[in-house]
């Protein structure tokens, strides 16, 4: 069986949500907008989805929007909210860590003349509150923040940048959050939080793939980006994935029920990790040490690439990830830990360890025993291939 | 076993022969070059990602383990650059030989051996290794490169550089089988790539106009210069030195009657000289950067063998004799006496070596010394 260590990537579906989901794709398979049985018991799902859903983000159901995922919410927030605020400024702050569905999504904008704004990050990848507020202008509409980053794991001063853009802009400029690495861990109430618009995406929290959530303050103005029936309250076209939508809440209200016991449960299985790695010299950890998500470790190993132990680990039974899951085969080395200050050459062995809720104690003192030695055993392989990259002086 | 799949449907068939074989098999993919996968938002189909994709597909039609490899430095330095390099010094590169010798059996095996714990690599070349009885050979065992055993698709011309050692971690599963029986095991397989069609073109130049890449990677800035008959007469102009090739006849953009070919190349001096067919023929030449598959010579410092100096050309019988001796860093020239006349034979080019069968060696055609004879003044 394989030690799934790679959560921050995507999560199995649990078995509650699945339950729940089967129904709504066979006996209750009607279209919400149907005046018909079938129809109006679909329509009952899809609202007790967004009541679900609502409750535990301490949100209004009719400021839930569902979308095919994480990604399509982020260009919904940040492409809606551009748009909306058109008249009122062009100039949009983000941070260097965000994921790429927030920084492609405003390179796009940039192409409408849109001003963007990527501010720096520390060694931890953290966005200083300060830069924040010197770059807010009043021609400034939008922020676009992240809560935890999804390659080193760390949580950002989120209260303290949120309170800047307040105290600079008040409610002038929106809040974009982009929970979708965070949701599994951290607790979002979105009034607590003070944000205007939230993306969560339900595949990182044991929910379906495909199927996202955005939370959108009542009241503000957001321009659809998708072009056709009235769903969503007009905000998103397109007949309701009843089925995943139900399975998002599902997923969400359990998560979050669960949440405290997670948090500490693997707060603990990763640090067990981290020491059994922070025995090798070679090993440098990145990420905040403490302000970040419980099961997620960051590391670069020296002197190795880490697409080359993903490899390895994954012929031992292992599942991880060389960073981000998003890109394959490319050469570019991850736009965070450039951003953090790591060089290219340093970067290249960057490796990610990242535990779920279904990650047991027995998995992880497999993983103590197997990746370790792995490491060894392929940092004496590299720096022989180092000497000799193409092969040309193995004796005859 | 490794298994280099190019998303065709030979490195697929020797995958699929592999795995049925029982032999533990891991599929790679190479990302070579950059031909592919910078983000943009007008982005057009790509041919290297479809073929990653087939060959994905094909390992997972298999079920054996399927990565993609980052090669693009090794690449970089093994291939592109030395093609590059013979190209601006007016030679005619063998991108495959170089990478055979220095990326996949080169690159690629160092990372199975040391990195994956691989014995080997297995490609879809139509090329046979075998191994015999030889007491002057280490371990008294000799492992042999041979021609594949279809004619028409034999691979072995682009193989000559590899050693004993990277032949006794080499595996060619098709080394035995016709085109269209490698045809008939993937559609028995359901393979995916059963009836692609081949690629023919360099695979970093995928609109098959190598001058492009030259500009492009190589930062070549044509420079015109002299196009020179064979009497050494100026006739013409020609469009910077290195986009052209020895035995080129299309667009030299003269007209003298009979027809004229690219005869000799100075890029030195960006001169290129003309010469009529018969100008072109050849019974002796060198090979410099000579290598043996046995590690040395078949017989001290002279032979007997037929030589192949382009891919498709017939083996000619020929002597060949040492001309000066292997030094660190840089292995011996060899002057090639040819049985019969051979036709253009391409400085850069592989010359290779064959007994029968087997490939004993070879090495690249070296530029011949200019000759005497100075363009004429006046003319």
């Amino acid at each position: 069986m394989t030690i799934y260590l790679d959560h921050a990537a995507t999560t199995p579906m649990r078995p509650e949500v699945l339950e729940a989901m089967l129904p709504l794709l066979t006996v209750d398979f009607g279209n919400p907008s149907s005046a018909h049985g079938p129809g109006r018991r679909a329509r009952m799902a899809l609202d007790e989805a967004h009541e679900m859903t609502a409750a535990a983000l301490h949100a209004e159901p009719r400021e839930i929007v569902f979308t095919a995922g994480g990604t399509e919410a982020a260009n919904l927030a940040i492409k809606g909210a551009a748009w909306a605020g058109k008249a009122e400024g062009h100039r949009i702050l983000t941070s260097a860590v965000e994921h790429d569905a927030t920084l492609n999504a405003l390179q796009h904008l940039e192409k409408f003349g849109f001003e963007v704004v990527v501010l720096p990050v520390d060694r931890y990848g953290r966005l200083d509150p300060g830069a924040l507020d010197g770059a807010l202008d009043e021609r400034t509409i939008l922020v676009a923040l992240q809560v935890a980053n999804n390659e080193v794991g760390t949580v950002q001063p989120l209260r303290e940048l949120v309170d800047t853009v307040r105290r600079v802009r008040g409610r002038k400029a929106l809040v974009y959050v982009d929970a979708v690495q965070a949701a599994p861990y951290v607790d979002l109430d979105v009034r607590v939080l003070d944000a205007d618009l939230v993306a969560v995406g339900a595949h990182k929290f044991e929910g379906p793939k495909g199927m996202g959530a955005l939370w959108i303050r009542g009241g503000t103005a957001i321009m659809a980006q998708t072009h056709g029936g009235g769903q969503e309250r007009y905000r998103r076209a397109g007949t309701e994935n009843v089925a995943g939508a139900v399975g998002l809440a599902t997923a969400y209200r359990l998560t979050s029920l669960e949440r405290p016991d997670t948090v500490a449960r693997l707060r603990r299985l990763r640090e067990r990790l981290r020491s059994a790695l922070a025995t090798d010299p070679g090993v440098e950890f990145t990420g905040h040490p403490t302000d970040r998500l419980p099961g997620h470790l960051s590391l670069l190993v020296r002197g190795v690439e880490g697409a080359a132990i993903v490899v390895a680990l994954d012929l031992e039974g292992i599942a991880t990830s060389a960073g981000a899951a998003c890109t394959t085969g490319s050469p570019d080395v991850t736009h965070d830990l450039a951003a953090m200050g790591y060089p290219d050459e340093e970067s290249r062995g960057a490796l990610r360890l990242s535990q779920g809720r279904t990650t047991t104690a027995g998995e992880i003192d497999q993983a103590v025993e197997v990746v370790p030695p792995v490491i060894a055993r392929l940092r004496d392989g590299s720096s022989a291939l180092a000497a000799d990259p193409l092969g040309q002086e193995v004796g005859v | 076993m490794l298994v280099a799949m190019s998303g065709g449907v030979d490195s697929s068939v020797a995958a699929a022969m592999l795995h049925e074989q029982g032999v533990e098999t891991v599929g790679v993919w190479m990302r070579l070059h950059d031909a592919a996968d910078t983000y943009s938002e007008f982005k057009k189909s790509c041919c290297s990602l479809d073929a990653a994709e087939d060959a994905r597909r094909v390992a997972g039609q298999l079920g054996i383990p399927f990565y993609i490899l980052n090669l693009e430095r090794e690449f970089g330095a093994g291939v592109l650059r030395p093609f590059l390099d013979a190209y601006q010094s007016g030679e005619t590169p063998s991108p495959c030989v170089d990478c055979n010798s220095t990326v996949k059996f080169g690159a690629l095996a160092g990372r199975a051996r040391r990195l994956y714990d691989c014995q080997a690599v297995a490609t879809g070349h139509y090329a046979r290794v075998d191994a015999v009885d030889d007491p002057e050979a280490r371990d008294g065992r000799r492992f042999r490169l041979l021609r594949g055993r279809d004619a028409d698709k034999d691979q072995s011309y682009f193989l000559y550089g590899l050693r004993q050692d990277q032949l006794a971690h080499s595996r060619f599963p098709l080394g035995e089988l016709t085109k269209s029986e490698v045809r008939d095991v993937a559609r028995r397989h359901g393979l995916v790539t059963a009836e692609k069609p081949e690629s023919q073109e360099i695979c970093f130049v995928p609109g098959g106009d190598y001058r492009e890449a030259l500009r492009e990677r190589g930062g070549w800035r044509p420079t015109s210069g002299p196009l020179l008959d064979a009497d050494g007469r100026q006739v013409g102009e020609h469009a910077g030195a290195a986009a052209y090739t020895v035995g080129q006849r299309q667009g030299l953009g003269v007209a003298l009657g009979e027809p004229r070919y690219v005869a000799r190349i100075d890029a030195a001096a960006n001169v290129i000289q003309l010469g009529r067919r018969e100008d072109l023929a050849r019974n002796v030449f060198a090979m410099r950067d000579v290598s043996f598959t046995a590690g040395r010579p078949p017989s001290g410092d002279a032979f007997e063998c037929e030589i192949r100096i382009r891919h498709r050309a017939g083996p000619v019988p020929a002597r060949v004799e040492r001309l000066t001796a292997d030094v660190p860093g840089m292995r011996g020239t060899w002057q090639v006496q040819t049985r019969e006349t051979v036709w253009a034979p391409a400085p850069g080019q592989a010359a290779v070596c064959y007994d029968g069968d087997e490939v004993l060696g070879g090495g690249r055609i070296a530029t011949e010394a200019p000759r005497a004879r100075r363009p004429a003044t006046g003319a």
